[in-house]
């Protein structure tokens, strides 16, 4: 049976490979493809934080009945990087390679931290509180689930 | 790092006022240091056992490293593990003033023999270390699954009070309060204790977590994370009595001295992992961190080929070496890997409260908070880089020769802890302005 935790992890290497092409490219002033990765890397982290808070974190809360502890941190967290990622959007628009290095390394700080408690603690107590449900709610997230 | 759940909140982490203050009074004592160079030039690095020269090594171990590690670990136990330590502000205030009293006690102490400044030194110092050992052990033992990190800061602790308690002794047989009869021996295994036990196992055991987070490098591997710490401190545990028994004149120096090889060996593997996964670091963005971590690295492998010459016959009179060495493990590795965690830690934090009470205020588009870099500017933390390559260069050329390098060293060594402070303060100030405007927000509500 698939892992929550194996699957969301999975998704975090992949948003933390498409930052880090951003952040190379917008280093090395390429801003046409520093534009598109950061496009990419935007998306992939707002379908991350979505497929959370409508799905998997509303069924962590009913399966654990804790409706305001650790994924009520996390989504303060994901209120956060929105910010961020919203600056450094703006920060593609103008092409300014100084504010995008300096919300990129602000960031990559909080996502990081982020990432480790949600696979450590979140993650780990979806799988345990959802059970047979990992299936479905993977399904409803609309993750392939390699057979 | 299993954390317990009530435990993720927000709130947890202490007031940015409990680490700044350990971290803005680090390089004040690193000035001393250099002050201490120019004033006593190159006498000062010719013989270990000089009291000036024991003065010296307590400013950068005491005053620079003892205080950047005590309040990064007050800091990160609540954010990387989840277990606040209690009574923080009380603790910290406690502490700080205590490590502070205590290591200006203890360096006049050494610079001027009077016994009164070392019994204040050991006492300030003893309680100063006790608060802090027992409220960061409450903090620790209450993390019921700990992983690697945990392990290595539990073992360092431990390595601490070791390291403490031989201080207190040997301390108190220096400056004359009892008579000890293996007063060398012991002050060599306090050393051994405090660099390859409480600093050593600290930055390991942060290095698996900071490592990977701040350059997306792939994670340390287990086969090495699992043992690495236990071995370490197990191989110092044997260390300490073969050591004595070679003070007693019971064991020929070769046997301690080759011992103490194994955890050489593992510090090297150490090293030589992280530079592999530095490499392989999927964030390629020039990094301050970064080149203060590799140079603590390189110098790590290098103390290893220079412990390796002391078994050349033609080296083991050369009394450059023991003080080349203990400026490699103690600036060239300790200094750089602390200093270099400062310019992640400092505007992290200043963002992080501030980012908090934004959000809490709801002063978004309102007041504006500055990123990391704008909190630390990258040119200010690499010119202080530069300056503290420079130092560790003519350090390294000092206990060769004394003249004129000490000099140059110590004015080097000056100007990269003014550096260093100025960068601390301008992140402060800039805290402080922004601090002031969200205040001004919550009022004009």
């Amino acid at each position: 049976m698939p892992k929550i935790t194996d699957v969301m992890s999975a998704d975090h290497k992949r948003c933390d490979e498409l930052f880090a092409k951003a952040e190379d490219a917008v280093s090395n002033g390429d801003w046409e493809s520093g534009a598109t990765a950061f496009r990419d890397f935007h998306d992939a982290t707002e379908q991350h934080f979505s497929m959370e808070e409508a799905v998997l974190f509303p069924a962590v809360e009913q399966s654990t009945g804790m409706t305001s502890g650790p994924t009520q941190v996390m989504r303060m967290e994901h209120m956060q990087m929105r910010q961020l990622l919203a600056d450094m959007d703006e920060s593609v628009t103008e092409k300014n390679q100084e504010k995008y290095l300096g919300l990129s390394e602000t960031l990559i700080m909080v996502m990081q931290q982020h990432n480790t408690k949600e696979e450590q603690i979140v993650y780990i107590m979806a799988d345990q509180s959802l059970r047979e449900k990992a299936a479905d709610v993977l399904t409803q997230m609309g993750i392939n689930q390699p057979q | 790092m299993q954390v317990s759940r009530s435990s993720l909140s927000l709130e947890q982490a202490p007031p940015i006022s409990v680490p700044f203050r350990f971290f803005i009074t680090a390089p004040i004592f690193g000035l001393l240091a250099a002050l201490l160079l120019l004033a006593y030039g190159p006498a000062i690095l010719t013989n270990r056992w000089a009291p000036a020269t024991l003065a010296l090594t307590h400013l950068i171990t005491l005053g620079f490293l003892g205080m950047i590690m005590c309040g990064a670990m007050m800091q990160m136990l609540p954010v990387l593990a989840g277990s606040p330590v209690p009574k923080v502000k009380p603790v910290a205030t406690a502490v700080h003033s205590l490590l502070t009293i205590g290591t200006l006690a203890l360096v006049s102490g050494f610079l001027s023999g009077i016994t009164g400044l070392f019994h204040l030194a050991l006492t300030a110092l003893g309680l100063g270390f006790l608060i802090f050992i027992v409220a960061i052990s409450m903090a620790l033992i209450r993390i019921r699954t700990p992983n690697a990190t945990i392990h290595g800061m539990r073992l360092a602790v431990a390595s601490l009070a070791t390291t403490v308690i031989l201080g207190l002794t040997v301390g108190a047989g220096f400056s004359g309060m009892t008579s000890l009869s293996q007063l060398i021996p012991l002050t060599d295994i306090h050393l051994g204790w405090g660099i390859l036990g409480w600093i050593g196992i600290l930055v390991v055991g942060v290095a698996y977590q900071v490592v990977p987070m701040f350059q997306l490098t792939p994670e340390y591997p287990q086969k090495l994370t699992g043992p690495l710490n236990w071995v370490l401190f197990a191989t110092l545990i044997i260390w300490a009595p073969l050591y004595l028994a070679w003070g007693g004149g019971q064991l020929p120096k070769w046997v301690p001295d080759t011992w103490i090889l194994l955890p050489a060996v593992g510090y090297a593997l150490f090293a030589g992992t992280t530079l592999w996964l530095q490499q392989k670091r999927r964030r390629r963005v020039s990094d301050i961190t970064l080149l203060f971590w590799r140079t603590g690295m390189i110098l790590i492998a290098a103390c290893l080929l220079l412990w390796l010459t002391s078994f050349i016959p033609a080296a083991k009179n050369q009394p450059a070496l023991p003080l080349l060495m203990g400026i490699w493990l103690l600036f060239g590795i300790a200094t750089s890997v602390t200093n270099g965690m400062l310019y992640k830690i400092v505007p992290f934090l200043a963002w992080f409260h501030l980012q908090n009470r934004q959000v809490a205020l709801m002063s978004m588009g309102k007041v504006k908070v500055p990123n990391m870099k704008e909190l630390m500017p990258d040119r200010l933390a690499q010119r202080q880089l530069y300056a503290h390559l420079a130092t560790l260069l003519l350090l390294t050329l000092a206990p060769f020769w004394p003249n004129p390098f000490t000099y140059i060293a110590g004015l080097s060594l000056g100007a990269s802890c003014i550096l260093l402070l100025l960068n601390i303060l301008q992140a402060v100030r800039r805290y402080q302005q922004v601090n002031q405007a969200l205040s001004d927000f919550e009022s004009s509500r």
